[in-house]
Protein backbone atom coordinates (compact mmCIF):
# COMPACT_ATOMS: atom_id res chain seq x y z
CA UNK A 1 0.00 0.00 0.00
CA UNK A 2 2.99 2.38 0.70
CA UNK A 3 4.50 1.48 -2.36
CA UNK A 4 1.55 1.90 -4.17
CA UNK A 5 1.23 5.60 -2.60
CA UNK A 6 4.97 5.97 -3.54
CA UNK A 7 5.00 5.40 -7.09
CA UNK A 8 1.29 6.47 -7.47
CA UNK A 9 3.21 10.13 -6.32
CA UNK A 10 5.84 9.60 -8.71
CA UNK A 11 3.29 9.27 -11.71
CA UNK A 12 1.61 12.22 -10.41
CA UNK A 13 4.29 14.65 -10.97
CA UNK A 14 4.00 13.12 -15.13
CA UNK A 15 0.45 14.26 -14.98
CA UNK A 16 1.27 17.78 -13.41
CA UNK A 17 3.93 18.54 -15.27
CA UNK A 18 1.96 17.82 -18.48
CA UNK A 19 -1.20 19.97 -17.22
CA UNK A 20 1.07 22.71 -16.61
CA UNK A 21 1.33 22.62 -20.34
CA UNK A 22 -2.58 21.99 -21.21
CA UNK A 23 -4.50 23.90 -18.50
CA UNK A 24 -5.56 26.60 -20.66
CA UNK A 25 -7.12 24.46 -22.85
CA UNK A 26 -9.13 22.90 -20.16
CA UNK A 27 -10.85 25.74 -19.20
CA UNK A 28 -13.39 26.17 -21.38
CA UNK A 29 -14.72 22.64 -21.12
CA UNK A 30 -13.68 22.76 -17.44
CA UNK A 31 -15.01 26.40 -16.48
CA UNK A 32 -16.87 28.02 -19.31
CA UNK A 33 -19.22 25.11 -20.41
CA UNK A 34 -20.73 24.84 -16.87
CA UNK A 35 -20.74 28.85 -15.85
CA UNK A 36 -23.14 29.06 -19.99
CA UNK A 37 -25.26 26.41 -18.40
CA UNK A 38 -25.47 28.45 -14.57
CA UNK A 39 -26.53 30.97 -16.67
CA UNK A 40 -28.69 29.88 -18.94
CA UNK A 41 -30.33 27.53 -17.42
CA UNK A 42 -30.42 28.84 -13.75
CA UNK A 43 -30.92 32.66 -14.06
CA UNK A 44 -32.37 32.36 -17.62
CA UNK A 45 -34.68 29.60 -17.29
CA UNK A 46 -34.72 29.75 -13.18
CA UNK A 47 -36.12 33.37 -13.64
CA UNK A 48 -39.18 31.71 -15.68
CA UNK A 49 -39.72 28.75 -13.55
CA UNK A 50 -38.91 30.76 -10.29
CA UNK A 51 -42.06 32.58 -11.60
CA UNK A 52 -44.72 29.75 -11.75
CA UNK A 53 -43.89 28.60 -8.52
CA UNK A 54 -41.18 26.25 -7.38
CA UNK A 55 -43.43 23.90 -5.29
CA UNK A 56 -42.49 20.66 -6.94
CA UNK A 57 -38.54 21.72 -6.76
CA UNK A 58 -39.22 22.15 -2.46
CA UNK A 59 -39.84 25.53 -3.19
CA UNK A 60 -36.37 26.60 -3.66
CA UNK A 61 -35.34 29.15 -6.22
CA UNK A 62 -34.54 27.47 -9.52
CA UNK A 63 -30.93 28.19 -9.52
CA UNK A 64 -30.63 26.80 -5.71
CA UNK A 65 -32.28 23.89 -7.40
CA UNK A 66 -29.92 22.66 -10.30
CA UNK A 67 -26.60 24.63 -8.78
CA UNK A 68 -25.42 21.62 -6.84
CA UNK A 69 -26.75 18.72 -9.64
CA UNK A 70 -24.70 21.11 -11.97
CA UNK A 71 -21.46 20.94 -9.94
CA UNK A 72 -22.01 16.43 -9.72
CA UNK A 73 -22.32 16.43 -13.63
CA UNK A 74 -19.11 18.59 -14.40
CA UNK A 75 -17.28 16.25 -12.20
CA UNK A 76 -18.63 13.26 -13.81
CA UNK A 77 -18.08 15.37 -17.13
CA UNK A 78 -14.03 16.03 -16.40
CA UNK A 79 -13.42 12.72 -14.98
CA UNK A 80 -14.94 10.51 -17.89
CA UNK A 81 -13.12 13.36 -20.50
CA UNK A 82 -9.50 12.39 -18.29
CA UNK A 83 -10.04 8.50 -18.39
CA UNK A 84 -10.89 8.09 -22.00
CA UNK A 85 -8.35 10.34 -24.37
CA UNK A 86 -5.46 10.26 -22.21
CA UNK A 87 -5.67 6.35 -21.59
CA UNK A 88 -5.48 5.82 -25.46
CA UNK A 89 -2.75 7.98 -26.12
CA UNK A 90 -0.36 6.77 -22.85
CA UNK A 91 -1.37 2.99 -24.20
CA UNK A 92 -1.37 3.79 -28.41
CA UNK A 93 -0.94 7.04 -29.92
CA UNK A 94 2.30 8.14 -27.51
CA UNK A 95 2.15 4.64 -25.32
CA UNK A 96 4.15 6.47 -22.70
CA UNK A 97 2.59 3.87 -20.45
CA UNK A 98 4.53 1.36 -22.14
CA UNK A 99 7.36 3.50 -21.19
CA UNK A 100 6.35 3.81 -17.78
CA UNK A 101 5.97 0.53 -17.28
CA UNK A 102 9.66 -0.28 -18.12
CA UNK A 103 10.57 1.34 -14.78
CA UNK A 104 10.01 0.33 -11.27
CA UNK A 105 6.69 1.33 -11.65
CA UNK A 106 3.46 -1.44 -12.08
CA UNK A 107 0.39 -1.25 -14.22
CA UNK A 108 -1.48 -0.38 -11.02
CA UNK A 109 0.75 2.42 -10.03
CA UNK A 110 -0.10 4.05 -13.70
CA UNK A 111 -3.31 3.79 -13.00
CA UNK A 112 -3.00 5.21 -9.54
CA UNK A 113 -1.40 8.18 -11.03
CA UNK A 114 -3.78 8.39 -13.33
CA UNK A 115 -6.34 8.26 -10.99
CA UNK A 116 -4.68 11.01 -8.50
CA UNK A 117 -4.32 13.40 -11.04
CA UNK A 118 -8.29 13.00 -12.00
CA UNK A 119 -9.07 13.16 -8.53
CA UNK A 120 -6.57 17.01 -8.99
CA UNK A 121 -8.45 17.93 -11.89
CA UNK A 122 -11.93 17.15 -10.45
CA UNK A 123 -11.04 18.82 -7.34
CA UNK A 124 -9.76 22.09 -8.58
CA UNK A 125 -12.18 22.94 -11.23
CA UNK A 126 -14.78 22.14 -9.18
CA UNK A 127 -13.24 23.93 -6.08
CA UNK A 128 -13.60 26.64 -8.52
CA UNK A 129 -17.30 26.44 -9.66
CA UNK A 130 -18.27 26.01 -6.25
CA UNK A 131 -16.84 29.70 -5.60
CA UNK A 132 -19.10 30.70 -8.51
CA UNK A 133 -22.17 29.20 -7.75
CA UNK A 134 -21.51 30.75 -4.34
CA UNK A 135 -21.29 33.83 -5.52
CA UNK A 136 -24.51 33.78 -7.83
CA UNK A 137 -26.23 32.56 -4.49
CA UNK A 138 -26.67 29.33 -5.55
CA UNK A 139 -25.86 27.50 -1.99
CA UNK A 140 -28.66 27.41 -0.12
CA UNK A 141 -26.86 25.96 3.06
CA UNK A 142 -23.29 26.33 4.01
CA UNK A 143 -23.30 22.51 3.69
CA UNK A 144 -23.42 22.71 -0.07
CA UNK A 145 -19.66 23.34 0.31
CA UNK A 146 -20.01 19.67 0.78
CA UNK A 147 -21.00 19.55 -3.08
CA UNK A 148 -17.38 19.06 -3.46
CA UNK A 149 -16.21 15.66 -1.79
CA UNK A 150 -19.50 14.23 -3.27
CA UNK A 151 -17.82 15.63 -6.84
CA UNK A 152 -14.85 13.83 -6.36
CA UNK A 153 -16.39 10.96 -5.69
CA UNK A 154 -18.76 11.01 -8.58
CA UNK A 155 -15.49 12.17 -10.23
CA UNK A 156 -13.67 8.54 -8.38
CA UNK A 157 -16.92 6.23 -9.61
CA UNK A 158 -16.86 6.65 -13.08
CA UNK A 159 -12.89 7.15 -13.81
CA UNK A 160 -12.43 3.66 -12.91
CA UNK A 161 -14.46 1.96 -15.34
CA UNK A 162 -14.34 4.75 -17.74
CA UNK A 163 -10.94 3.96 -18.20
CA UNK A 164 -11.34 0.27 -17.72
CA UNK A 165 -13.40 0.11 -21.04
CA UNK A 166 -10.27 2.60 -22.58
CA UNK A 167 -8.07 -0.58 -22.41
CA UNK A 168 -10.32 -2.50 -24.76
CA UNK A 169 -10.34 -0.22 -27.68
CA UNK A 170 -8.15 0.03 -30.69
CA UNK A 171 -8.92 3.60 -31.26
CA UNK A 172 -10.81 6.33 -30.05
CA UNK A 173 -14.16 5.61 -31.63
CA UNK A 174 -15.44 4.21 -28.72
CA UNK A 175 -15.30 7.05 -26.43
CA UNK A 176 -17.72 8.97 -29.08
CA UNK A 177 -20.38 6.06 -27.49
CA UNK A 178 -19.63 7.21 -24.02
CA UNK A 179 -20.36 10.64 -24.92
CA UNK A 180 -23.68 10.10 -26.53
CA UNK A 181 -25.18 7.21 -24.75
CA UNK A 182 -23.68 7.65 -21.28
CA UNK A 183 -22.31 11.36 -20.59
CA UNK A 184 -25.12 12.83 -21.83
CA UNK A 185 -27.76 11.26 -21.09
CA UNK A 186 -26.66 10.70 -17.29
CA UNK A 187 -26.30 14.84 -17.48
CA UNK A 188 -30.05 15.24 -18.53
CA UNK A 189 -31.79 12.35 -16.84
CA UNK A 190 -29.98 12.40 -13.74
CA UNK A 191 -31.65 14.77 -11.80
CA UNK A 192 -30.04 17.52 -12.47
CA UNK A 193 -32.34 20.16 -14.06
CA UNK A 194 -35.62 18.39 -12.72
CA UNK A 195 -36.61 15.91 -10.35
CA UNK A 196 -36.75 11.85 -12.14
CA UNK A 197 -39.87 11.32 -10.63
CA UNK A 198 -40.89 13.01 -13.34
CA UNK A 199 -39.95 10.72 -15.68
CA UNK A 200 -41.55 7.52 -17.14
CA UNK A 201 -40.83 4.83 -14.57
CA UNK A 202 -38.32 3.10 -16.46
CA UNK A 203 -36.54 5.90 -17.17
CA UNK A 204 -36.38 7.02 -13.68
CA UNK A 205 -35.10 3.38 -12.42
CA UNK A 206 -32.13 3.83 -15.19
CA UNK A 207 -31.26 7.49 -13.06
CA UNK A 208 -31.09 5.70 -10.04
CA UNK A 209 -28.82 3.19 -11.13
CA UNK A 210 -26.39 5.79 -12.80
CA UNK A 211 -23.98 6.89 -10.38
CA UNK A 212 -24.47 10.66 -11.02
CA UNK A 213 -28.22 10.54 -10.00
CA UNK A 214 -26.68 9.37 -6.55
CA UNK A 215 -24.10 12.43 -6.58
CA UNK A 216 -26.62 14.82 -7.40
CA UNK A 217 -29.48 13.75 -5.00
CA UNK A 218 -26.22 14.06 -2.15
CA UNK A 219 -25.03 17.28 -3.35
CA UNK A 220 -28.66 18.84 -4.00
CA UNK A 221 -29.74 17.81 -0.41
CA UNK A 222 -26.87 18.99 1.46
CA UNK A 223 -27.38 22.29 -0.26
CA UNK A 224 -30.83 22.27 0.56
CA UNK A 225 -30.91 21.22 3.95
CA UNK A 226 -32.87 18.09 3.16
CA UNK A 227 -30.28 14.99 3.90
CA UNK A 228 -31.79 11.68 5.08
CA UNK A 229 -28.97 10.04 6.67
CA UNK A 230 -30.08 6.81 5.09
CA UNK A 231 -30.11 7.62 1.79
CA UNK A 232 -27.32 9.81 2.18
CA UNK A 233 -25.39 6.72 3.04
CA UNK A 234 -26.70 4.62 0.50
CA UNK A 235 -25.39 7.47 -1.55
CA UNK A 236 -22.12 6.93 -0.56
CA UNK A 237 -21.86 3.24 -0.37
CA UNK A 238 -23.05 3.47 -4.15
CA UNK A 239 -20.14 5.83 -5.63
CA UNK A 240 -18.01 4.04 -3.50
CA UNK A 241 -18.96 0.51 -4.94
CA UNK A 242 -18.50 2.06 -8.24
CA UNK A 243 -15.13 3.32 -7.00
CA UNK A 244 -13.91 0.24 -6.10
CA UNK A 245 -15.04 -1.86 -8.83
CA UNK A 246 -13.88 0.27 -11.32
CA UNK A 247 -10.38 0.79 -9.97
CA UNK A 248 -10.07 -3.06 -9.85
CA UNK A 249 -11.24 -3.23 -13.35
CA UNK A 250 -8.84 -0.56 -14.56
CA UNK A 251 -6.38 -2.06 -13.15
CA UNK A 252 -6.89 -5.40 -14.74
CA UNK A 253 -7.30 -3.89 -18.00
CA UNK A 254 -4.30 -1.81 -17.67
CA UNK A 255 -1.60 -4.80 -16.56
CA UNK A 256 -3.33 -7.02 -19.53
CA UNK A 257 -2.52 -4.20 -21.75
CA UNK A 258 0.38 -3.34 -21.00
CA UNK A 259 1.78 -6.71 -19.48
CA UNK A 260 1.90 -9.47 -22.60
CA UNK B 1 30.03 14.34 -18.11
CA UNK B 2 32.58 11.87 -17.76
CA UNK B 3 31.81 8.33 -19.14
CA UNK B 4 32.37 6.74 -16.09
CA UNK B 5 29.93 7.97 -13.97
CA UNK B 6 27.14 6.94 -16.51
CA UNK B 7 27.83 3.08 -14.15
CA UNK B 8 26.64 2.56 -10.98
CA UNK B 9 29.81 0.92 -9.01
CA UNK B 10 28.46 -1.99 -6.84
CA UNK B 11 30.35 -1.67 -3.57
CA UNK B 12 33.68 -3.86 -3.31
CA UNK B 13 33.49 -5.19 -6.91
CA UNK B 14 36.43 -3.70 -8.94
CA UNK B 15 35.12 -1.85 -12.71
CA UNK B 16 34.87 -5.19 -14.78
CA UNK B 17 36.08 -3.44 -18.33
CA UNK B 18 38.87 -5.85 -18.89
CA UNK B 19 38.13 -8.17 -16.25
CA UNK B 20 35.33 -9.84 -17.90
CA UNK B 21 37.02 -13.11 -18.47
CA UNK B 22 38.09 -13.45 -14.42
CA UNK B 23 35.29 -12.60 -13.09
CA UNK B 24 32.30 -13.39 -15.52
CA UNK B 25 29.08 -12.55 -13.29
CA UNK B 26 26.08 -13.37 -15.08
CA UNK B 27 23.49 -10.36 -15.09
CA UNK B 28 21.18 -12.22 -17.56
CA UNK B 29 20.76 -16.17 -17.26
CA UNK B 30 18.24 -18.05 -19.53
CA UNK B 31 18.21 -21.38 -19.73
CA UNK B 32 14.83 -23.22 -21.87
CA UNK B 33 13.16 -20.02 -22.35
CA UNK B 34 9.98 -19.89 -24.00
CA UNK B 35 7.13 -17.23 -24.90
CA UNK B 36 3.95 -18.40 -26.50
CA UNK B 37 1.26 -15.85 -27.07
CA UNK B 38 -2.30 -18.27 -27.55
CA UNK B 39 -1.01 -21.11 -30.06
CA UNK B 40 1.71 -19.32 -31.46
CA UNK B 41 5.17 -20.01 -30.35
CA UNK B 42 7.77 -17.01 -30.35
CA UNK B 43 10.46 -18.17 -28.40
CA UNK B 44 11.27 -21.90 -28.60
CA UNK B 45 13.89 -22.78 -25.78
CA UNK B 46 16.58 -20.77 -25.83
CA UNK B 47 19.77 -20.79 -23.19
CA UNK B 48 22.26 -17.89 -23.27
CA UNK B 49 24.16 -15.86 -20.45
CA UNK B 50 25.35 -11.86 -20.90
CA UNK B 51 28.41 -11.29 -18.65
CA UNK B 52 28.80 -8.18 -16.45
CA UNK B 53 30.70 -5.57 -19.09
CA UNK B 54 29.92 -6.97 -22.49
CA UNK B 55 27.97 -5.82 -25.33
CA UNK B 56 25.57 -8.61 -26.10
CA UNK B 57 23.57 -8.84 -29.46
CA UNK B 58 20.22 -10.70 -30.55
CA UNK B 59 20.23 -10.94 -34.52
CA UNK B 60 17.95 -11.96 -36.87
CA UNK B 61 15.06 -11.53 -39.19
CA UNK B 62 11.76 -10.14 -37.99
CA UNK B 63 9.56 -12.70 -36.32
CA UNK B 64 12.66 -14.76 -35.07
CA UNK B 65 11.86 -13.75 -31.54
CA UNK B 66 14.27 -10.87 -30.54
CA UNK B 67 11.84 -8.71 -29.50
CA UNK B 68 10.02 -10.82 -27.56
CA UNK B 69 12.95 -11.86 -25.31
CA UNK B 70 13.90 -8.30 -25.13
CA UNK B 71 10.31 -7.63 -23.49
CA UNK B 72 11.15 -10.48 -21.14
CA UNK B 73 14.37 -9.50 -20.20
CA UNK B 74 12.89 -6.17 -19.45
CA UNK B 75 11.01 -7.87 -16.72
CA UNK B 76 7.58 -6.77 -18.88
CA UNK B 77 6.26 -9.96 -20.12
CA UNK B 78 6.16 -12.85 -18.10
CA UNK B 79 7.80 -16.09 -19.43
CA UNK B 80 5.75 -18.88 -20.79
CA UNK B 81 8.38 -21.49 -19.66
CA UNK B 82 12.18 -22.46 -18.39
CA UNK B 83 14.64 -19.83 -16.21
CA UNK B 84 15.12 -16.66 -16.49
CA UNK B 85 17.21 -14.71 -13.80
CA UNK B 86 17.97 -10.96 -14.35
CA UNK B 87 20.70 -9.42 -12.18
CA UNK B 88 20.35 -12.55 -10.31
CA UNK B 89 16.49 -12.05 -9.49
CA UNK B 90 13.53 -13.75 -11.05
CA UNK B 91 11.40 -11.23 -12.67
CA UNK B 92 7.83 -12.97 -11.99
CA UNK B 93 8.54 -12.08 -8.17
CA UNK B 94 11.21 -9.21 -8.70
CA UNK B 95 10.02 -7.09 -11.30
CA UNK B 96 9.94 -3.88 -9.79
CA UNK B 97 13.22 -4.56 -8.29
CA UNK B 98 14.68 -5.34 -11.59
CA UNK B 99 13.78 -2.53 -13.66
CA UNK B 100 14.74 -0.18 -11.25
CA UNK B 101 18.46 -1.14 -12.15
CA UNK B 102 17.51 -1.31 -16.23
CA UNK B 103 17.91 0.99 -18.72
CA UNK B 104 15.22 0.33 -21.63
CA UNK B 105 15.21 1.77 -25.19
CA UNK B 106 12.80 0.62 -27.22
CA UNK B 107 12.27 0.08 -30.98
CA UNK B 108 9.76 3.16 -30.93
CA UNK B 109 10.23 5.89 -29.28
CA UNK B 110 7.83 6.32 -26.37
CA UNK B 111 8.70 10.20 -25.82
CA UNK B 112 5.85 12.32 -24.39
CA UNK B 113 5.74 14.59 -27.31
CA UNK B 114 3.75 17.50 -25.69
CA UNK B 115 6.50 17.91 -23.09
CA UNK B 116 10.16 19.64 -23.48
CA UNK B 117 13.43 17.42 -23.97
CA UNK B 118 14.59 18.13 -20.39
CA UNK B 119 11.38 17.42 -19.00
CA UNK B 120 10.71 14.36 -20.74
CA UNK B 121 14.37 13.51 -18.43
CA UNK B 122 13.18 15.01 -15.42
CA UNK B 123 9.42 13.14 -15.38
CA UNK B 124 11.49 10.09 -16.15
CA UNK B 125 13.68 9.62 -13.11
CA UNK B 126 10.83 10.90 -10.95
CA UNK B 127 9.51 7.09 -12.00
CA UNK B 128 12.60 5.72 -10.60
CA UNK B 129 11.99 7.85 -7.46
CA UNK B 130 14.90 10.00 -7.77
CA UNK B 131 14.25 13.39 -6.10
CA UNK B 132 13.51 16.58 -8.06
CA UNK B 133 16.71 17.69 -7.57
CA UNK B 134 18.85 14.50 -8.56
CA UNK B 135 16.56 14.62 -11.61
CA UNK B 136 17.41 17.76 -12.77
CA UNK B 137 21.28 17.28 -12.41
CA UNK B 138 21.23 14.13 -14.35
CA UNK B 139 18.94 15.34 -17.42
CA UNK B 140 21.57 18.44 -17.82
CA UNK B 141 24.27 15.52 -17.69
CA UNK B 142 22.81 13.39 -20.06
CA UNK B 143 22.01 16.66 -22.44
CA UNK B 144 25.45 17.12 -22.42
CA UNK B 145 26.46 13.60 -23.10
CA UNK B 146 23.84 12.81 -26.23
CA UNK B 147 24.60 16.71 -27.40
CA UNK B 148 20.69 17.80 -26.85
CA UNK B 149 22.05 20.87 -24.49
CA UNK B 150 20.65 23.32 -27.24
CA UNK B 151 17.43 21.34 -27.53
CA UNK B 152 16.89 21.68 -23.60
CA UNK B 153 13.48 23.62 -24.20
CA UNK B 154 12.18 22.86 -27.15
CA UNK B 155 9.22 20.67 -27.48
CA UNK B 156 10.18 16.70 -28.79
CA UNK B 157 7.36 17.11 -31.57
CA UNK B 158 10.16 19.63 -33.21
CA UNK B 159 13.27 17.22 -33.01
CA UNK B 160 13.96 14.95 -36.14
CA UNK B 161 14.27 11.30 -35.54
CA UNK B 162 17.90 11.01 -34.84
CA UNK B 163 17.60 13.58 -31.56
CA UNK B 164 14.84 11.76 -30.67
CA UNK B 165 16.91 8.14 -30.77
CA UNK B 166 19.11 10.13 -28.89
CA UNK B 167 16.79 10.95 -26.51
CA UNK B 168 15.54 7.78 -25.64
CA UNK B 169 19.02 6.55 -25.04
CA UNK B 170 19.52 9.52 -22.68
CA UNK B 171 16.35 8.80 -21.04
CA UNK B 172 17.48 4.91 -20.52
CA UNK B 173 20.30 6.16 -18.61
CA UNK B 174 18.32 8.35 -16.35
CA UNK B 175 18.86 5.27 -13.38
CA UNK B 176 22.50 4.96 -14.17
CA UNK B 177 21.20 1.87 -15.16
CA UNK B 178 23.98 -1.49 -14.76
CA UNK B 179 21.90 -3.45 -17.75
CA UNK B 180 20.86 -1.22 -21.01
CA UNK B 181 18.46 -3.01 -23.11
CA UNK B 182 18.56 -1.64 -26.69
CA UNK B 183 15.71 -2.70 -29.30
CA UNK B 184 16.68 -1.67 -32.93
CA UNK B 185 18.32 1.60 -31.72
CA UNK B 186 19.68 3.12 -34.55
CA UNK B 187 16.71 1.60 -37.28
CA UNK B 188 15.26 4.40 -39.54
CA UNK B 189 18.38 6.95 -39.22
CA UNK B 190 20.56 8.38 -41.65
CA UNK B 191 24.24 7.48 -41.61
CA UNK B 192 25.76 10.54 -39.49
CA UNK B 193 22.90 9.81 -36.92
CA UNK B 194 24.08 6.27 -36.39
CA UNK B 195 27.48 6.56 -35.96
CA UNK B 196 27.05 9.65 -33.68
CA UNK B 197 24.77 6.48 -32.11
CA UNK B 198 27.30 3.58 -32.27
CA UNK B 199 29.88 6.51 -30.35
CA UNK B 200 27.98 7.20 -27.49
CA UNK B 201 27.15 3.73 -26.92
CA UNK B 202 30.67 2.84 -27.47
CA UNK B 203 31.67 5.25 -24.91
CA UNK B 204 29.17 3.52 -23.00
CA UNK B 205 30.50 0.44 -22.95
CA UNK B 206 33.91 1.75 -22.30
CA UNK B 207 32.19 2.92 -19.27
CA UNK B 208 31.92 -0.92 -18.24
CA UNK B 209 27.57 -0.43 -18.90
CA UNK B 210 26.49 -3.82 -20.37
CA UNK B 211 24.96 -3.57 -23.02
CA UNK B 212 21.87 -6.18 -25.03
CA UNK B 213 20.96 -4.71 -28.25
CA UNK B 214 18.76 -5.99 -30.99
CA UNK B 215 19.59 -5.04 -34.79
CA UNK B 216 18.71 -5.66 -38.27
CA UNK B 217 22.08 -4.06 -39.40
CA UNK B 218 25.36 -6.56 -39.53
CA UNK B 219 27.74 -3.77 -39.29
CA UNK B 220 26.18 -2.66 -36.46
CA UNK B 221 26.41 -6.22 -34.43
CA UNK B 222 30.22 -5.89 -36.01
CA UNK B 223 31.00 -2.32 -34.69
CA UNK B 224 28.97 -2.83 -30.98
CA UNK B 225 28.60 -6.01 -30.23
CA UNK B 226 31.53 -8.01 -28.14
CA UNK B 227 29.09 -11.51 -28.68
CA UNK B 228 25.86 -12.14 -30.60
CA UNK B 229 23.55 -14.87 -31.42
CA UNK B 230 21.62 -15.05 -34.36
CA UNK B 231 17.82 -15.97 -34.01
CA UNK B 232 15.87 -17.86 -36.25
CA UNK B 233 12.02 -19.42 -35.70
CA UNK B 234 12.26 -18.71 -31.98
CA UNK B 235 15.84 -20.63 -31.63
CA UNK B 236 19.41 -19.80 -31.44
CA UNK B 237 20.96 -20.86 -34.66
CA UNK B 238 23.92 -19.33 -33.80
CA UNK B 239 26.30 -17.97 -30.69
CA UNK B 240 29.70 -16.54 -30.81
CA UNK B 241 31.86 -13.04 -31.10
CA UNK B 242 31.19 -11.34 -34.82
CA UNK B 243 34.65 -12.82 -35.48
CA UNK B 244 34.17 -16.49 -34.33
CA UNK B 245 30.91 -17.04 -36.61
CA UNK B 246 32.06 -15.95 -39.79
CA UNK B 247 34.97 -18.54 -38.81
CA UNK B 248 32.56 -21.37 -38.01
CA UNK B 249 29.74 -21.02 -40.61
CA UNK B 250 31.48 -18.91 -43.77
CA UNK B 251 35.05 -18.31 -45.09
CA UNK B 252 37.34 -15.74 -45.06
CA UNK B 253 36.96 -14.30 -48.08
CA UNK B 254 34.07 -14.17 -50.72
CA UNK B 255 34.12 -14.21 -54.53
CA UNK B 256 31.47 -12.25 -56.39
CA UNK B 257 31.48 -13.39 -60.07
CA UNK B 258 28.90 -11.81 -62.76
CA UNK B 259 28.43 -12.41 -65.86
CA UNK B 260 27.09 -9.45 -66.95
CA UNK B 261 22.70 -8.90 -67.68
CA UNK B 262 22.51 -11.15 -70.70
CA UNK B 263 23.57 -14.17 -68.11
CA UNK B 264 20.16 -15.89 -67.38
CA UNK B 265 19.85 -18.00 -63.81
CA UNK B 266 19.80 -21.11 -65.45
CA UNK B 267 23.17 -20.03 -67.19
CA UNK B 268 24.56 -19.30 -63.28
CA UNK B 269 23.16 -22.93 -61.87
CA UNK B 270 25.63 -24.11 -65.62
CA UNK B 271 28.15 -21.68 -64.75
CA UNK B 272 28.00 -22.79 -61.06
CA UNK B 273 28.66 -26.61 -61.84
CA UNK B 274 32.33 -25.17 -63.67
CA UNK B 275 33.69 -23.64 -60.61
CA UNK B 276 31.81 -25.45 -57.88
CA UNK B 277 35.16 -27.48 -56.94
CA UNK B 278 37.10 -23.77 -56.51
CA UNK B 279 35.24 -23.07 -53.34
CA UNK B 280 33.92 -24.12 -50.02
CA UNK B 281 30.63 -23.31 -50.34
CA UNK B 282 28.91 -22.08 -53.74
CA UNK B 283 25.69 -19.52 -54.29
CA UNK B 284 24.08 -18.71 -57.15
CA UNK B 285 21.75 -15.55 -56.97
CA UNK B 286 20.26 -13.97 -60.11
CA UNK B 287 23.03 -11.59 -60.77
CA UNK B 288 26.24 -13.04 -59.54
CA UNK B 289 27.54 -16.34 -57.62
CA UNK B 290 29.51 -15.91 -54.69
CA UNK B 291 32.31 -18.49 -53.90
CA UNK B 292 32.95 -18.87 -50.47
CA UNK B 293 36.42 -19.69 -49.94
CA UNK B 294 39.36 -18.75 -48.14
CA UNK B 295 42.23 -17.61 -50.63
CA UNK B 296 39.76 -15.59 -53.04
CA UNK B 297 42.20 -14.26 -55.38
CA UNK B 298 43.22 -18.02 -55.81
CA UNK B 299 39.68 -18.57 -57.14
CA UNK B 300 39.64 -16.07 -59.45
CA UNK B 301 43.06 -17.08 -61.15
CA UNK B 302 41.52 -20.50 -61.17
CA UNK B 303 38.07 -19.39 -62.72
CA UNK B 304 39.80 -17.13 -65.47
CA UNK B 305 42.23 -20.54 -66.11
CA UNK B 306 38.82 -22.78 -66.72
CA UNK B 307 38.40 -19.74 -69.67
CA UNK B 308 35.43 -18.38 -68.13
CA UNK B 309 35.35 -14.49 -68.48
CA UNK B 310 32.93 -12.95 -65.74
CA UNK B 311 31.85 -8.70 -66.33
CA UNK B 312 33.09 -8.47 -62.79
CA UNK B 313 34.78 -9.84 -60.15
CA UNK B 314 35.01 -8.71 -56.45
CA UNK B 315 37.14 -10.55 -53.86
CA UNK B 316 35.77 -9.46 -50.42
CA UNK B 317 36.33 -10.42 -46.66
CA UNK B 318 33.16 -12.46 -44.97
CA UNK B 319 31.04 -10.47 -43.08
CA UNK B 320 28.34 -11.38 -40.59
CA UNK B 321 26.25 -10.49 -43.54
CA UNK B 322 27.08 -13.89 -45.06
CA UNK B 323 26.87 -15.78 -41.85
CA UNK B 324 23.42 -13.89 -41.07
CA UNK B 325 22.10 -15.12 -44.63
CA UNK B 326 23.72 -18.55 -44.54
CA UNK B 327 21.62 -19.54 -41.28
CA UNK B 328 18.78 -17.99 -42.02
CA UNK B 329 18.11 -17.79 -45.33
CA UNK B 330 17.78 -15.61 -48.06
CA UNK B 331 13.65 -16.02 -48.07
CA UNK B 332 11.54 -12.99 -46.90
CA UNK B 333 10.34 -13.45 -43.52
CA UNK B 334 7.09 -11.03 -43.00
Amino acid sequence: MALALENGRRMFDYWLTVYKRTWKGTMISSFLLPMLYLAAMGIGLGSFVDSNGTGALGGVSYLQFIAPGLLAATALQIAVGESTYPVMSGLKWQKFFHSMIATPLRPADVVYGQLAFIAFRVLSSCAVFLVIIALFGGLKSPLGILGLPVALLVGMAVAGPIAAYATTLENDSGFAMVFRFGVVPAFLFSGAFFPVSQLPDWIEWLAYVSPLWHAVDLSRNLSLGTVNPWLALVNVVYLLAWFIVGTWLAVRGFTRRLIR
Amino acid sequence: MEPLETTRKVSGEPSSVGQVSEQRESLVHVRDLRKSYGDFEAVRGIDLDVWRGEAFGFLGPNGAGKSSTMRMIGAVSPTSGGTLRILGLDPATDGPAIRARLGVCPQDDTLDTELTVRENLTIYGRYFGLSRAECRERADELLEFVALTEKAKVKVDELSGGMKRRLTIARSLVSKPDLLLLDEPTTGLDPQARHLLWDKLFRLKQAGVTLIITTHYMDEAEQLCDRLVVMDGGLIAAEGSPSDLIRDYSTREVTELRFGPDVMLADHDALAGKVEDLAQRIEVLPDRLLLYTDDGERAVAAVHERGLQPAAVLVRRSTLEDVFLRLTGRTLVD
